[in-house]
């Protein structure tokens, strides 16, 4: 055990704990983002609650996500202590300008991007997760006909009323209709990203996200050894292309579309 | 001379380790294009006794690239603005009349500025004696060509083994890591069979020394393969970080 | 006293081997009890140190450097011999050995040399062993090239950096010992003084170059690893910090000086740009393989070399030596260059300079080949000067590289003073009056990994096993000594600084101790040399002080040294009435102006013995039996 917490606790240990770290919130950012665009459905939220319902209940799904909150706070953590252990290898900084040609923003600047994020996810969790599960929210009722999968009918609950009643999400089966309760998430989402500061800033952490993972992914590679030369155009292509272009620009168009296109 | 400069240098001074430092200007003048960054200072430090004035320490040895003695930060740049050359190996052509350049030590916590420009880099002999070595006696060994190596990895090898051990890439890390250094070493052993024996060991050891010292952690800005100037790649980390884990999870 | 060789009776082949049996030994136990110095981190001194300790005696190293892996051994190029054989093209110990010694044009200890052949093929064992990375062929065993003055493949190498790589292998054995705790590394430490008592080496004053603190450190044996004293010549390829203090302060404590004047002059160097120049840089002799040296056959011919046809060219190392062409030894090529330079066809600004031309190679071999081969000398000299060698000749000229004089040993390579030992290129060593190409690396390897490690016990055994006080009135004295010296150097605030006298002692040295030498010059050479030194004591101005890291007083130190040194080489130069190798005496040469020896009366090492502050050194005679190499007028064509 004194050899494992020997091996987290060196240089080249905390990158591996960095790097693990930073991939697994990298798959999570795939799961996240691919249930999100649920949000750019006409559906009036339909989806994108139900699937925020099964996020919230499934009970592997839950257990993921304790361990996605960990993982997030050990990656942060480390990142933070790296940091400071960096800060403290050059106690005498440079007077002269350095000259950074060789290397990239991002590469240089990680603990700061890793700093908006932060604060961007506590934000985020406050303005959404919070609210999800012990905020006091609106609910919904939605009848869906179940041959030809319309919503035929919606019904707001005011949160008042769901809480003298004690709702619990349901999808009940009924006279050939299928009935769905459950908060309504999607108006929260919706509402927040009317105000344009919310949206700002959630564009702002966006493009920080971009640049933490233009690094970021390939980083990992290299940190586990893996990014051999024959295999490091794959992998600077994806991290490049899929998260740090792709997955960030998804995230944005969100509260873009609640700004600007949803009415 | 036709051709010959003029430049301002702005030099920081420190009297010894203990003392704090400045950066002193001077002036450098009549210098030919064809000098060498070093002898371009030799020729400020004449002027500079002469003038009855303690003459800027910087260390030095071979002035032909090798020794990796040679160690200072210009403009910003460990060993300056050519790339794949130390300062020593560095021509004045580089530079036009009427330039200022700005030259510092390297800057490390496991670098300790000993006067002016020269620092202190036993740091990276305790790395090597913690395991830079194929613990093997003098007069014991077998046949030179009694375990063939394959071309391709004894290319390897001597890429990674033609490290001068001169700094830069501490110098040019942000973290001021010594990865590079340290991986280089570690790979020259791990691509050869006769390094293999005591790969778990040699890695984890010499890792442990590198930490002791006072180096950062490496975040991969590749700073110190474009600044090295014998071209060490970042490859070498790679392979450094791979022997520790392996290392780590199959040692007792 | 009389010079004893100790050259061990019996064949040649078996000398060294009955020698090794007749060694006295030291009981493991006992190993611990003794302390040994080694002064010089380099391949004679760090591989010395690593052998030693590993058997177990404590050793202490000393540098001037911040690392012992700086020493300048790191600058060789081409490779290291070593009668391997592995070519199948007829190398043996027995011709690796005859090659050398016809190579140092019969001025070396036959029984010396064939030592040096035998251990070669252990060297190469030892430092793959260590992990050396040379170069390899695709089958996986290791590759050759050839060298100059040898027309058999024998040479190993790891690209143009063999020196830096076997240097990295004997350190990384040292650093093993220091880990272990059997080794103690001083680095930044320049030793000063020896100290002496009852007659034997006991010890060094050693200055910490950081904070100025003299040190005593006692021994019950001290290893010189310091290297040659080119640079009493200012300009050469030596580093800069080389240096003959070490050697030049035993000298004057009793340790005969071998060959002083055995000089090799390197041909394929990069000319010199300026008056600001601080050091030449040496293209490795490999180039010599495949590239082709030529001046132009007119006289002043400015056109650019591209331009003159090959009827106009005069390729005349091919032309005046067929057999060995480009290959001919390192003597033999630079002062066939100084030759056509003095007669006026040399090339570039100053005249000082010989075309070396791969056009042929690059067409023959295609570029890419010979960038795989030469690639990092093409892009060094591109740096250095300019110009780019895949589209112009390279232009070279000889420059001061390598002393094959030094403290004079016997076969167990001690010193006239008991205790003391030279290894490597610090002592007058095994090339006789000239040194082939990667026989340096070999040289300096073999003294320290085989042949010290065996006879330093046969020393050992006999000396008391208690330590050495290092407070005894002798070593107090020493110190004493030293701190004078420093006080005087920085007392004389004169108006020239140290970097002025070396410049003006390389000068003279160049003009009247160079490729070139008679009776004239020499004298003349002298006289200027004392009324240098004169100055020299009176209007030296060092700055600073020796508390503090004073890089001018080190310097100081070591240029009053070069000092007296390089009067003691022009004497050796004056006595010595032929030419030998690397010591060409213009009154002595044939017809063709090749080197004419005197074997009659010159077949001696010459082991000059101090006697005191301005008395003359008294020459004293190791004459050089052949039983086994007839002597005959070297030739190469």
């Amino acid at each position: 055990m004194t050899k494992f917490f020997e091996f987290l606790n060196s240089s080249v240990g905390r990158k591996w704990l960095m790097a693990l770290t930073g991939l697994f919130l990298s798959l999570f950012l795939i799961v996240h983002v691919s249930g999100n665009l649920q949000l750019f459905k006409n559906d009036g939220g339909m989806a994108f609650n139900q699937y925020s319902v099964f996020m919230t209940t499934f009970p592997p799904i839950k257990i993921v996500s304790y361990l996605l909150h960990a993982t997030i706070l050990l990656h942060a953590l480390n990142g933070f202590y790296l940091v400071i252990r960096n800060q403290k290898a050059r106690p005498v900084k440079y007077a002269s300008k350095k000259d950074t040609r060789s290397t990239s923003w991002a590469s240089r600047n990680m603990g700061i991007l890793g700093t908006v994020l932060m604060i961007f996810i506590v934000t985020h969790m406050i303005n959404f997760w919070y609210q999800y599960k012990f905020g006091a929210m609106n609910w919904k009722t939605y009848v869906v006909e179940a041959t030809t999968g319309k919503v035929v009918k919606e019904d707001m609950i005011p949160a008042a009323d769901a809480a003298t009643q004690n709702l619990q999400p349901v999808t009940m089966d009924y006279m050939g209709n299928t009935i769905i309760i459950c908060k309504d998430l999607y108006a929260v989402v919706a509402e927040a990203f009317k105000n344009p500061a919310v949206v700002a800033f959630y564009v702002i952490s966006m493009l920080a996200l971009s640049y933490h993972l233009l690094h970021g992914f390939q980083s990992a590679f290299q940190t586990m050894g893996i990014r051999r030369k024959k295999f490091e155009g794959v992998i600077k292509g994806i991290g490049t292309f899929i998260f740090a272009i792709l997955i960030p620009a998804l995230f944005a168009a969100m509260p873009i579309f609640f700004l600007f296109v949803h009415k | 001379m036709s051709g010959n400069m003029n430049l301002t240098l702005k030099v920081w001074r420190q009297k010894n380790v203990k003392e704090s430092g400045r950066f002193e200007t001077y002036t450098a003048k009549n210098i030919s294009p064809d000098m060498s960054f070093l002898e371009m200072l030799d020729e400020v430090n004449e002027d500079l006794i002469k003038g009855g004035k303690d003459p800027i320490a910087f260390d030095h040895d071979c002035r032909e690239g090798i020794c990796g003695m040679c160690s200072m930060y210009i403009n910003g740049r460990a060993h300056g603005p050519v790339k794949g050359v130390t300062a020593c190996q560095l021509h004045m052509r580089s530079f036009v009349d009427g330039d200022t350049i700005t030259i510092e030590p390297w800057r490390a916590a496991a670098f300790p500025v000993l006067r002016d420009l020269v620092v202190d880099r036993t740091s990276f002999e305790r790395i090597q004696q913690a395991g830079g070595y194929v613990s093997v006696n003098t007069g014991s060994a077998p046949d030179a060509n009694a375990i063939p190596v394959p071309k391709d990895n004894a290319d390897e090898a001597f890429n990674s083994a033609a490290c001068i051990g001169c700094g830069a890439c501490v110098a040019a890390c942000v973290n001021s890591s010594a990865m590079l250094f340290l991986s280089a070493k570690v790979s020259q052993y791990a691509l050869l069979p006769q390094g293999r024996v005591e790969a778990k060991r040699r890695v984890a050891n010499m890792l442990k020394a590198h930490d002791d010292a006072g180096f950062g952690a490496c975040t991969n800005t590749e700073a110190c393969e474009a600044e090295c100037p014998k071209g060490i790649s970042v490859t070498n980390i790679g392979r450094l970080n791979r022997e520790f884990a392996a290392a780590s999870i199959s040692g007792e | 006293m009389n010079l004893d060789s100790k050259i061990p009776a019996g064949p040649l082949a078996e000398k060294w081997d009955r020698h090794k049996f007749s060694c006295k030994l030291v009981n493991p136990s006992n190993k611990r009890k003794y302390d040994v110095i080694i002064v010089g981190t380099g391949l004679a001194g760090a591989s010395a140190a690593a052998s030693l300790a590993e058997l177990g005696y404590n050793v202490k190293t000393f540098c001037f450097q911040d690392s012992p892996r700086r020493a300048h051994s790191i600058a060789a190029q081409g490779g290291i011999n070593a009668a391997k054989n592995y070519r199948n093209d007829g190398d043996s110990v027995y011709r690796l050995f005859y090659d050398t010694v016809k190579g140092g044009d019969y001025r070396a200890r036959e029984a010396n040399v064939h030592r040096l052949a035998q251990v070669s093929v252990n060297i190469i064992d030892q430092c793959v062993a260590q992990g050396v990375p040379f170069a390899r062929e695709y089958g996986g065993l290791l590759d050759n090239r050839s060298f100059g003055g040898a027309q058999v493949s024998r040479t190993f190498y790891a690209k143009g950096q063999t020196g830096q790589q076997l240097l990295l292998g004997a350190y990384s054995a040292l650093n093993r010992m220091v880990g272990e705790g059997k080794v103690q590394s001083y680095t930044r430490h320049e030793m000063l003084e020896l100290v002496m008592v009852d007659g034997q080496a006991r010890g060094i004053i050693a200055r910490d170059m950081v904070t100025g603190e003299i040190q005593r450190h006692s021994a019950h044996a001290v290893v010189l690893a310091t290297g040659g004293y080119g640079n009493v010549f200012y300009l050469s390829t030596y580093a800069r910090g080389s240096n003959s203090t070490a050697i030049w302060r035993s000298h004057k404590k009793g340790a005969y000086f071998g060959n002083p004047c055995f000089t090799q002059i390197h041909p394929t160097c990069i000319p010199v740009s300026g008056d600001h120049q601080s050091k030449l840089t040496l293209m490795s002799e490999s180039l010599r393989n495949d590239g082709r040296i030529w001046v132009p056959k007119q006289k002043g011919d400015t056109r650019k070399p591209a331009d003159i046809p090959e009827d106009d060219r005069d390729y005349y190392l091919e032309r005046r030596y067929p057999s060995f062409g480009n290959l001919v030894p390192r003597d033999i090529a630079s002062r066939a260059a100084k030759d056509m330079c003095d007669k006026g066809y040399g090339v570039g600004k100053t005249g000082l300079a010989v075309y070396l031309d791969f056009s042929d190679a690059i067409r023959r071999m295609g570029e890419k080949t010979v960038e795989s081969k030469y690639g990092n000398l093409f892009d060094m000299y591109k740096q250095i000067t300019g110009d780019n060698p895949y589209q112009t000749p390279m232009m070279i000229y000889p420059a001061v590289h390598y002393t094959m004089g030094g403290l004079w040993v016997d076969y167990n390579l001690m010193t006239t003073i008991p205790g003391l030992y030279a290894t490597g290129e610090a002592n007058f060593s095994d090339h006789g009056a000239n040194r082939l190409g990667a026989s340096a690396l070999m040289q300096g390897l073999a003294d320290g990994y085989f042949v010290l490690p065996y006879t330093i016990g046969d020393y050992l055994a006999d000396i008391e096993r208690k330590p050495i006080a290092n407070d005894s009135p002798e070593f107090m004295e020493a110190e004493k000594v030293v701190k004078e010296r420093l006080s005087k150097l920085l007392s004389i605030k004169g108006n020239k600084t140290v970097h002025q006298f070396h410049r003006e002692l390389g000068l003279i040295m160049w003009n009247h101790c160079g490729m070139g030498r008679n009776e004239v010059g020499l004298k003349e050479g002298i006289e200027k040399i004392r009324g240098l030194r004169d100055e020299f004591w009176k209007n030296l101005l060092v700055p600073g002080s020796d508390l503090e890291l004073n890089q001018n007083l080190e310097k100081a130190g070591r240029v009053a040294d070069f000092l007296e040194l390089g009067e003691l080489m022009m004497v050796d130069a004056l006595h010595r009435n032929e030419s030998c190798g690397g010591h060409f005496r213009e009154e002595y040469q044939t017809p063709e102006n090749e080197a004419l020896r005197d074997d009659e009366n010159f077949a001696y090492v010459a082991a000059w013995e101090y006697k005191g502050d301005g008395q003359p050194h008294q020459l004293h005679k190791e004459n050089l039996v052949f039983e086994n190499v007839k002597l005959t007028q070297r030739s190469y064509k």
